[in-house]
């Protein structure tokens, strides 16, 4: 096949909303999404407590999770895959090669990311609000909401990011999800299979899709800080 | 409101940091009503002192203390106002909240009325003038209900008709019975606004006097000097 009849075929693919395709599509953003949100519920807090406290040790703390951040999504695979497989602690559970563990290897991907720029957003702030909060008695973990709603368009564009970390990682997903057709296929195993195989429509129509994604996450991390410039100044 | 928390005493009070006494043996009483000014050259201790008073920071001797439990009875307006990334009524609802006002809204609206700040209520609090933050942040303090207000150089920033503007509100609101502690570097607005004068210089509390007084006839070396303008 050659390539402008491949892009004509993914074209097609997408505009007739092919079943199987969809199917895909949906899987990706389920646990993308689910990841995310995962990630955001442990970072957030977390990130807000490191801010938020002084101990021995931190520093090394804040060292090694904004390092994290640069985690090879292989290792985040190889990680989840030792936890879920049979001999390892989470063995029991049954989870490996399921959407589950894909959610668990996203999550440890973007985890970093929220709990870095949480706290970077949170301790920035922190300096700026202190003598107000200290004199209204909000300090400790009495500021931490406050903080977290003023940082609220940084942190979204953190979330944004992680969300884009998340979405286009293959190694990981691809180690304990497995590729299993119609269960544990996502678009980026499925681009890398089936370029392999040589189905170059379904791949190009799944890497249009992740583009879009891409280039849509992009325009929303951009149009929050724009209103957060514009709204919360 | 209970019993008045009044007056404040500051009994010895010392700030050291890095073995220097950034504030020493420095005792004073702040009665009911007035306008109280604290007046010296940078580096006298003025801020720190309105931040022991307000409770930001604790002295290593000395001590302040009220005539009854002041906690909340007493607000701050700092240097740089810290606007938070919300409106401006968001901003005075969000004090409120903090305290557990009874009636975060209704409060927020009075402030809002009483302060001539109704035309801004919905714009980003990060987005006003300089004056019109300072208005706002004397209305978000005001609005808490204190008995006494601390006011950190309320002007230092601003240009000479938002200057005015402010200088009448302070003016007001200690006529409507609010005790105001306040610092400038301005003379000129010591002596518009000042009914008592403290005059600090390296730390200590020099001279405790009625504006009137200290204006007209200092009775210190430091004093005649820092009034006719030498640096001390």
């Amino acid at each position: 096949m050659d390539v402008t009849s491949a892009f004509a075929e993914a074209f097609s693919l997408i505009t007739r909303l092919d079943t199987g395709f969809l199917a895909i599509v949906g899987l990706s953003l389920r646990v993308t999404f689910t990841a995310v949100a995962l990630a955001a519920l442990v970072g957030l807090p977390l990130g807000a407590w490191l801010a938020m406290t002084r101990f021995p040790g931190r520093s090394v703390l804040v060292v090694a999770i904004n390092a994290l951040m640069g985690l090879p999504p292989v290792v985040a695979g190889l990680i989840v895959f030792l936890m879920l497989s049979r001999s390892g602690p989470l063995g029991g559970w049954g989870l490996l090669f399921t959407p589950a563990a894909m959610v668990m290897a996203q999550t440890l991907l973007v985890l970093p990311i929220v709990v870095s720029l949480t706290r970077a957003t949170l301790e920035e702030l922190w300096t700026e609000y202190r003598d107000h909060l200290t004199s209204l008695g909000l300090t400790g973990h009495r500021a931490i909401p406050t903080l977290l709603w003023d940082g609220r368009f940084a942190l979204a564009t953190g979330l944004l990011a992680g969300f884009g970390r998340a979405s286009a990682e293959v190694g990981a997903v691809l180690m304990v999800g497995g590729n299993i057709a119609h269960y544990t296929r996502t678009m980026t195993t499925a681009i890398a299979l089936e370029t392999s195989k040589g189905d170059l429509p379904l791949a190009l129509g799944l890497g249009i899709v992740l583009m879009t994604l891409t280039l849509a996450i992009n325009a929303a991390a951009y149009a929050a800080s724009r209103i957060g410039a514009r709204y919360a100044g | 409101m209970g019993a008045s928390i009044l007056p404040l005493r500051a009994d010895g009070l010392a700030l050291i940091r890095d073995g220097q006494r950034l504030l020493d043996n420095m005792s004073f009483v702040i009665p009911q009503g007035g306008i109280t000014t604290i007046v010296g050259p940078n580096g006298a201790g003025k801020s720190l002192t309105l931040r022991l008073c307000h409770g930001l920071i604790l002295p290593d001797e000395g001590n302040v203390s009220w005539a009854h439990d002041a906690r909340l009875r007493h607000a701050m307006v700092f240097q740089q106002p810290v606007m938070l990334r919300r409106s401006v009524r968001a901003n005075i609802v969000h004090a409120l909240n903090a305290v557990a006002h009874r009636s975060p809204q209704e409060r927020a609206n009075e402030a809002l009325a009483r302060f001539n700040l109704n035309a801004l209520a919905d714009r980003p609090a990060r987005l006003l003038s300089g004056g019109e933050r300072q208005k706002l942040a004397i209305a978000r303090a005001w609005a808490l209900e204190p008995e006494v207000l601390f006011l950190d150089e309320p002007t230092s920033q601003l240009d000479p008709a938002a200057t005015r503007e402010i200088e009448a509100l302070i003016l007001a609101l200690s006529q409507e019975g609010l005790t105001i502690l306040m610092t400038t570097h301005d003379l000129g607005q010591a002596r518009r606004l000042a009914d008592r004068i403290l005059f600090f210089n390296r730390g200590r509390l020099i001279e405790d006097r009625d504006a009137a007084s200290f204006f007209d006839a200092p009775e210190t070396p430091q004093a005649r000097a820092f009034l006719a303008g030498e640096l001390i």
